[in-house]
């Protein structure tokens, strides 16, 4: 959902800036029509976004209750007084930034080298597409249920590192080992798409600028170095966001694998929201979570923009 | 021409909205009138994954829409996951059904919020049910149910021969010291891969349902039950301490798994434990097994008696119904015995009356299965009849989990107490 708000936001941003440079000379039947035809688009962004959008931020004021007789009552900060006083929030916080920090470089990394693999001319690169794509079309519940035996104490992962003489840990269900099990296993689940997205900025450089490169004696690294990594600019762009947004609202794994567990070592902060929203039916402090959850992941979004703005139009 | 053209965008974009909202139209219902005069009530039931439950209960509806013209029964099945959001859902758009089905420790939420409306004149009859079976809240009754399901140590003659073990009658429960003894045993011999399972690996209701009465058997509570308002000294009392010691101590000395297999009952079968906690329903599968090695033995005697968790789901009136009248007379026509046994035997659980516990095989007295029914009459504690239960609920699981993980179980409850009594204010007058 955040991800397609992001690639929204963006077309939105570079339609505005098209627009800009356009004559305005557009009838009343055309617009008439654009509006018509942006009415689809623009009621379900309603309903389902800005709509919620809004209650979240009213609703995180009041006492609302999931089922409850009585009507929300106006609390003014109390949620969130009591949010900042609560060391499960904090936990969640914190795990949310590591899950973050760690699975951005590494997944894009992976995905990365992966897309270069498949991008190379031999025979049966679409095979191995298909297979590394595959992951990304299986559901996560799924997923997540394949790896959580993987991951028992008995299970493949342990199985494999005995033959190697080492005695894995019980991933899951120890506080230092549990995040890093399930940051692991994202980025395995997730790194295909994001090496078709490698791929497809991979294929937009032109082979001239390789040949090129060949003729003046380059190197496989040099080349990587100089030409492809310069051209895939715009795509690591998209990339980081997309990545770092995903990595924020990290919640199917957790809800399936650990519930947050053990002591609150895999809590994240839209796990606790949900928690509290539903299981607990805490309508309104699940709101206040909620929104300190948008403003963090709009701040993050925002600087990263900033980092990677295209200097040549802003300037 | 302009402002007409908007106005036409305008309508289509309302149109569309609207359409959205149609389409989470339909399915609920009050109760309408046909031409002939009958009344039609909606039904709802949570069981459309159960086959054989549906299947019992769409013969009680059908035997009721025959026995009378006045009224005719809808029934329309949910399935289990998605159920309680679509009472919740129909409930704010005021259009619940006129019948449906409860999760028992929900009833006293629901009745707080207005959602269920008290079952008049049936006193009588209800006097006859397992007191697990009808549930009530603030004196009045909200709803009842065919069966209940009940807990017990699974485990086999032969096992607790072998090493030595007293086979607990229900008159002579395993004490405390006893059960730690043969826990001992049983994991020196080292013929286990652990000595019991609680099925630690399940979440949501079956920690408060399963564990919560060993707490209770320690002398603990969820909560006080004089007047529902604090779980001060109930939950972090030393009793509860104590509780929280002895579970944490379970899973350091590895006596139990911290978080055992999604199949207990498979891995009992297959001698990976010698010792399962878990509810009535493993009869079937494990007596196919083991025959006449089985035992199901009662709860540990902690010192405070043995305990079980009590309450199923039971069937209960919304205050939506259009035809009040015509709801009660389904629920009073759908108690007889005769249903009761029928769903109760189509669902392998626990009739909720005798005269029904005499027609289901097995569990008529001294059958096979009668020990569960001793079980449920003598040690049930049901889970506390509050609004805030669901709340209490999630709490006890998060909190039990990590006592068993090894957080420190008096700041560990203390702080679950702080978070129930904050959150049960809102229920004070």
């Amino acid at each position: 959902m955040s991800t397609a708000t992001a690639a929204l936001a963006a077309t939105g941003q570079e339609a505005a800036l098209r627009g800009r440079k356009r004559p305005r000379r557009s009838s009343g039947r055309a617009a008439g029509t654009a509006w018509a035809m942006l009415a689809p688009a623009a009621v379900l962004m309603l309903v389902f976004l800005i709509v919620p959008i809004i209650l979240t931020l009213s609703l995180a004021f009041t006492d609302a209750r999931l089922i409850s007789p009585r009507p929300a009552e106006f609390i003014g900060l109390a949620n969130f007084t009591r949010l900042f006083g609560s060391s499960a929030f904090w936990h969640s916080l914190l795990n949310t930034m590591i899950f973050a920090v760690v699975i951005v470089p590494v997944q894009s990394a992976c995905a990365l080298g992966l897309a270069v693999l498949v991008n190379a001319k031999v025979r049966g690169t679409n095979f191995f597409r298909t297979v590394y794509f595959l992951p990304v079309v299986t559901s996560m519940v799924v997923v997540s249920m394949l790896w959580m035996f993987m991951y028992q104490q008995n299970g493949l992962i342990n199985a494999l590192l005995a033959k190697v003489g080492i005695t894995g840990p019980d991933w899951l269900n120890d506080p230092n080992t549990a995040l890093f099990a399930i940051i692991l296993m994202s980025a395995w689940q997730a790194m295909g798409f994001h090496m078709v997205i490698w791929l497809s900025g991979l294929q937009t450089i032109s082979a001239d600028l390789y040949e090129a490169a060949s003729l003046d004696g380059a190197g496989g690294w040099q080349k990587f170095v100089h030409v492809t990594w310069p051209g895939l600019r715009q795509t690591r762009t998209f990339i980081l966001i997309t990545i770092t947004i995903a990595a924020f609202s990290l919640f199917t794994q957790i809800q399936i694998m650990t519930q947050g567990g053990p002591l609150d070592s895999t809590s994240t902060l839209v796990f606790l929201a949900v928690r509290t929203g539903f299981a607990q039916q805490q309508t309104g402090y699940a709101s206040a979570m909620s929104l300190v959850f948008f403003v963090l992941v709009l701040a993050v979004s925002l600087v990263q923009r900033y980092l990677t703005r295209d200097k040549e139009v802003t300037r | 021409m302009k402002s007409l053209k908007k106005l036409g965008v305008l309508g289509l974009a309302a149109a569309l909205s609207l359409s959205v909202v149609a389409c989470s139209k339909g399915g609920g219902g009050q109760a309408t009138s046909t031409s002939t005069g009958t009344v039609e009530l909606s039904m709802w039931t949570h069981n459309a994954g159960n086959k054989e439950e549906l299947a019992a209960i769409k013969s009680v509806v059908s035997d009721f829409n025959a026995s009378q013209t006045a009224y005719k029964v809808n029934l329309q099945a949910f399935p289990q996951d998605s159920y309680n959001q679509s009472v919740t859902a129909a409930a704010a758009a005021k259009k619940l059904p006129c019948i449906l089905d409860i999760d028992q420790p929900n009833v006293a939420n629901w009745a707080w919020a207005g959602y269920l409306a008290p079952i008049e004149g049936m006193d009588e009859t209800l006097s006859k049910f397992l007191p697990s079976t009808v549930a009530k809240y603030d004196g009045k009754t909200y709803a009842y149910g065919y069966y209940d399901v009940t807990l017990a140590w699974v485990t086999r003659k032969s096992t607790l021969n072998k090493y030595d073990i007293r086979i607990p009658t229900i008159d002579q429960p395993w004490t405390a010291d006893e059960f730690m003894a043969a826990l001992k045993k049983l994991k020196d011999s080292g013929d286990f891969q652990y000595p019991a399972d609680l099925a630690t690996g399940w979440t949501g209701e079956w920690w408060p349902y399963a564990y919560s009465p060993l707490l209770q058997s320690f002398g603990g509570d969820l909560i006080n039950r004089t007047d529902y308002k604090s779980a001060q000294g109930s939950l972090n009392g030393d009793a509860a301490i104590k509780w929280a010691n002895w579970f944490a101590e379970m899973g350091k000395e590895g006596y139990i798994a911290k978080k055992s297999g999604s199949d207990p009952s498979q891995d009992f079968m297959n001698g990976k434990t010698a010792l399962l906690w878990n509810g009535s329903w493993t009869a079937v599968p494990t007596r196919k097994k083991f025959g006449d090695d089985i035992v199901f033995a009662p709860p540990v005697d902690f010192g405070n008696g043995p305990k079980v968790g009590g309450g199923s789901w039971t069937w209960g009136a919304s205050t939506n119904c259009a035809d009040p009248a015509g709801a009660q007379a389904y629920l009073k026509f759908a108690a007889a015995d005769k249903y009761v046994a029928e769903v109760a035997k189509d669902t392998n659980n626990i009739p909720a009356t005798d005269a029904a516990a005499a027609m289901v095989p097995g569990f008529e007295e001294g059958g096979e299965n009668d020990v569960f029914r001793q079980f449920a009459k003598r040690f049930t504690v049901m889970r506390p009849e509050t609004p805030g239960y669901p709340f209490i609920a999630t709490e006890f699981e998060k909190a039990a989990k990590d006592i068993l993980n090894g957080a420190d179980p008096k700041a560990t409850l203390d702080q679950a107490v702080t978070n129930i009594d904050d959150n049960q204010q809102q229920f004070a007058g």
